[in-house]
C-alpha cells in the first residue's frame, strides 16, 4: 500500500486525477499523521474536517469528469497568519486568541478554489516576528531534525516554523508561508525543504495579518521545486483588494520548468562572504556553483556593495511599519480586551496591549515608535529608506551582469531551541543573507543542498530579477537535480 | 544615540503598552543594543538618494465608480464587523466611558 504521506503535491494531484487513489485516502493519511505529531507543536489548530470536505469535493468532481484544479486533492497546512473564515486566526499571539475571521484571505481562497484542503493552522513566530519559532504564544515549534548524537530540541527556523516543521516531517505535503525578511527561506533551509518568496505583489496581502506591509509576501513551502511552482501558481494572481497587487497574468511556471541553464549567467555576490559564516555553508556554496556550472551556466562575480547595511536598514523599516500596523490591536474591535477595575479608555488600550503582545513584538513596536518619532524620523527612518534604495540599486546593477544570483540562505545550520535568545541581535543575524532580496522586493528561493557534518540540512538561495520567478525556479531545479537531497528526519514524535 | 529609562517609558506610553518597572529595566539595554547597531547606517553617504517609496513600480488604480463595487469592503455588514468585538452593544463597539 502506498504511504501517502511520502507523496508531494505533484504526485498527489496527478495520482488523484489519474484515479490511482482518492483524495479522501490522501486526506485521511495526512490527518492521521498530523494527529500523531502533537509533539512537534507545528499546528495551533487542526482542521481534519476541512481537509476531508475538500477531498470529497475533489473526488466528486472526478466522478463527474470535471476539472480538478491545480491543487486538486492536495491537503495543505495554512500558516496561522492567513485569515480563514470561521477558523481561529491568531498570528500566534494572545491578543488574537479566539479570533474567528468573517472572511477568507485571497491566497487561501485561491488555494481552495484550486482544489486544496486545509489540515490546520500552522504555528509561527508571533506576528511573524522571529527567526526560530520561539516567540509564539502557543509554544515553540520543534524541528523534526536532531543534531547527530544529541536529543536537543532544534529550531525549525522562523517565522514560518510550523510550516517548515510540518512539511519536513511529512505531516503535510506543502504549506503556505510568508516572508518579510527571510521567513520562508530561512525555515526552509533549516529543515531541508524548498520555499519561494515571489516578487513583491505577486500574492495578494488581503487577509494576511500585516507585519511590514512593504515587505510581506506569501509563498509556498514544499519538498520540491516542482511542487513550489505548482502551488505558487495557485496562490498568485491580481487582487483588486490589495493596492500593491501586481496586475499581471500568472505565468505557467510548472510547464516552463527547465534545468538546462545553457546561456545563463549566475552571479556570486562577493559581499556575501562574511565573517562568521560557517565553513560548511561556504563549502555548500562552492558546491552550488559547481552544480550550476554543470547545468550549463556561466559563473560570474558580482558586487552588491550595500549588503552589510541591508539588515540594520531592515530593522528600522520593518519595526516602523509594524508599529503602525499593530496599532489596530486596541481591545475594541476584535481580539483580547483587558479592562482593569476603574480603567478608562487609554488604560484599557495599554493594559490590553501589555497582556496581548509578547516580548519580541513589544520590542519591535517600541523601536518602530522611536524611529518614527519627531526628531528621529530623518536620522533613522528616512536614512533607512534611502539605504533601501541603494540596496535595490545594487541588485539592478548586479543583474546587468547575470540572470540569477546564488548565495547561501543562512549563515549557519539550525541551532538548539533556547540557544540564541539571550540577545535579540544574535537572532537577527540569521537573516543576513535573506533580507537584501526582501528589501528589493525580488523573487528568492531556498533549495536544500546537503546535510552538514552534524546531520543537519543546509540550503542554497537563488535570487532573481523582478517578475522572474521562472529563472529562480529553473536554477533551483538544476540544483535539486544534482543535489539529490532525499534525507528525511528520523521519526521520534 | 542611546535611550534612557525615561525615554523608553515615554515611547511605551506613546505606543500604548503598559510596562512594569522590571520590564522597562530589561527593555532599556536591549533597545540600546539594537540602536547602537543600526547606528552604522549613518556612515553611508546618501546625499542625492531618494528614500524608497515603492519597491516594485506600480500605479495606483481607481476602482469602478459604483456603489459597493466590492461586497467585501462595502457597507451593510455591521454584524460581521462586530462579530469579534469583545463588547458589542446595540450594534456598536462598547468602550469604557470617555467623557466625564
Amino acid at each position: 500500500m502506498t504511504d501517502f504521506t511520502q507523496l508531494g503535491v505533484k504526485q498527489i494531484r496527478d495520482g488523484v486525477a489519474g484515479g490511482d487513489f482518492t483524495a479522501r485516502e490522501v486526506a485521511e493519511a495526512f490527518n492521521a499523521a498530523v494527529a500523531e505529531a502533537a509533539e512537534l507543536n507545528a499546528f495551533i489548530v487542526t482542521t481534519p474536517d476541512h481537509a476531508l470536505a475538500a477531498a470529497d469535493a475533489t473526488d466528486a468532481k472526478r466522478a463527474k469528469g470535471e476539472e480538478l484544479g491545480k491543487m486538486g486533492g492536495v491537503p495543505i497546512g495554512m500558516k496561522d497568519l492567513f485569515a480563514t473564515k470561521g477558523v481561529q486566526t491568531t498570528a500566534a499571539s494572545h491578543i488574537l486568541e479566539g479570533f474567528e475571521p468573517e472572511y477568507e484571505s485571497t491566497v487561501s481562497q485561491n488555494l481552495w478554489d484550486a482544489g486544496a484542503g486545509m489540515l490546520g493552522k500552522l504555528n509561527l513566530d508571533q506576528f511573524a516576528m522571529g527567526s526560530s519559532n520561539e516567540t509564539s504564544y502557543f509554544g515553540n515549534v520543534n524541528s523534526p531534525w536532531k543534531k547527530d548524537g544529541t536529543n536537543a530540541a532544534m529550531s525549525p527556523g522562523g517565522s514560518s516554523g510550523g510550516s517548515s516543521s510540518a512539511v519536513a516531517a511529512r505531516i503535510a505535503p506543502a504549506a503556505t508561508g510568508t516572508d518579510t525578511g527571510g521567513s520562508i527561506r530561512q525555515p526552509a533551509a533549516f529543515t531541508g525543504i524548498c520555499g519561494i518568496k515571489p516578487t513583491y505583489g505577486r500574492c495578494s496581502r488581503w487577509g494576511v495579518v500585516a507585519f511590514a506591509s512593504s515587505l510581506d509576501q506569501a509563498g509556498p513551502m514544499a519538498r520540491s521545486v516542482e511542487d513550489c511552482a505548482i502551488m505558487l501558481e495557485a496562490m498568485a494572481g491580481f487582487d483588486p483588494k490589495d493596492a500593491t497587487s501586481l496586475d499581471m497574468p500568472v505565468p505557467n511556471w510548472e510547464a516552463a520548468l527547465s534545468a538546462d541553464l545553457k546561456g545563463k549567467k549566475v552571479g556570486i555576490p562577493r559581499e556575501y562572504r562574511m565573517d562568521g559564516t560557517d565553513e560548511e555553508i561556504l563549502k555548500s556554496w562552492e558546491q552550488g556553483k559547481e552544480w550550476l556550472r554543470d547545468a550549463g551556466a556561466e559563473i560570474v562575480d558580482v558586487s552588491l556593495p550595500h549588503t552589510k547595511y541591508a539588515l540594520p536598514a531592515y530593522y528600522i523599516v520593518a519595526p516602523a511599519e509594524a508599529s503602525s500596523n499593530l496599532a489596530r490591536y486596541d481591545g475594541v474591535r476584535y481580539g483580547l480586551r483587558e479592562l482593569p477595575e476603574g480603567a478608562g479608555l487609554q488604560d484599557m488600550y495599554a493594559a490590553t496591549r501589555a497582556a496581548g503582545f509578547g516580548d519580541e513584538v513589544k520590542r519591535r513596536i517600541l523601536i518602530g515608535t522611536y524611529v518614527l518619532s519627531a526628531g528621529f524620523y530623518d536620522a533613522y527612518y528616512t536614512q533607512a529608506q534611502k539605504i533601501r534604495t541603494l540596496v535595490a540599486r545594487d541588485f539592478e546593477q548586479g543583474f546587468t551582469q547575470c540572470d540569477v544570483i546564488l548565495a547561501p540562505t543562512t549563515p549557519t545550520a539550525s541551532f538548539p531551541l533556547g540557544s540564541l535568545n539571550e540577545d535579540p541581535l544574535t537572532m537577527y543575524l540569521n537573516d543576513v543573507f535573506a533580507v537584501p532580496a526582501s528589501l528589493a522586493g525580488l523573487p528568492a528561493m531556498s533549495v536544500p543542498a546537503m546535510l552538514n557534518s552534524d546531520g543537519l540540512p543546509l540550503g542554497l538561495q537563488l535570487v532573481g530579477k523582478p517578475f522572474d520567478e521562472q529563472g529562480v525556479l529553473n536554477a533551483g531545479l538544476a540544483i535539486q537535480n544534482r543535489a539529490n537531497f532525499n534525507a528525511q528526519p528520523e521519526k521520534w514524535w | 544615540m542611546s535611550v534612557t529609562r525615561e525615554e523608553v517609558a515615554k515611547i511605551a506610553s506613546l505606543a500604548r503598552i503598559r510596562m512594569a518597572d522590571a520590564e522597562l529595566d530589561r527593555m532599556v539595554p536591549e533597545l540600546n543594543g539594537i540602536l547602537d547597531w543600526v547606528e552604522q547606517l549613518g556612515e553611508v553617504d546618501t546625499a542625492g538618494v531618494e528614500p524608497m517609496t515603492a519597491v516594485i513600480p506600480n500605479t495606483l488604480r481607481l476602482r469602478d465608480d459604483v456603489v459597493d463595487a466590492d461586497p467585501h469592503t462595502a457597507g451593510g455588514r455591521r454584524d460581521d464587523v462586530l462579530a469579534n468585538a469583545p463588547a458589542a452593544e446595540h450594534g456598536f463597539f462598547g468602550v469604557p466611558k470617555v467623557i466625564e
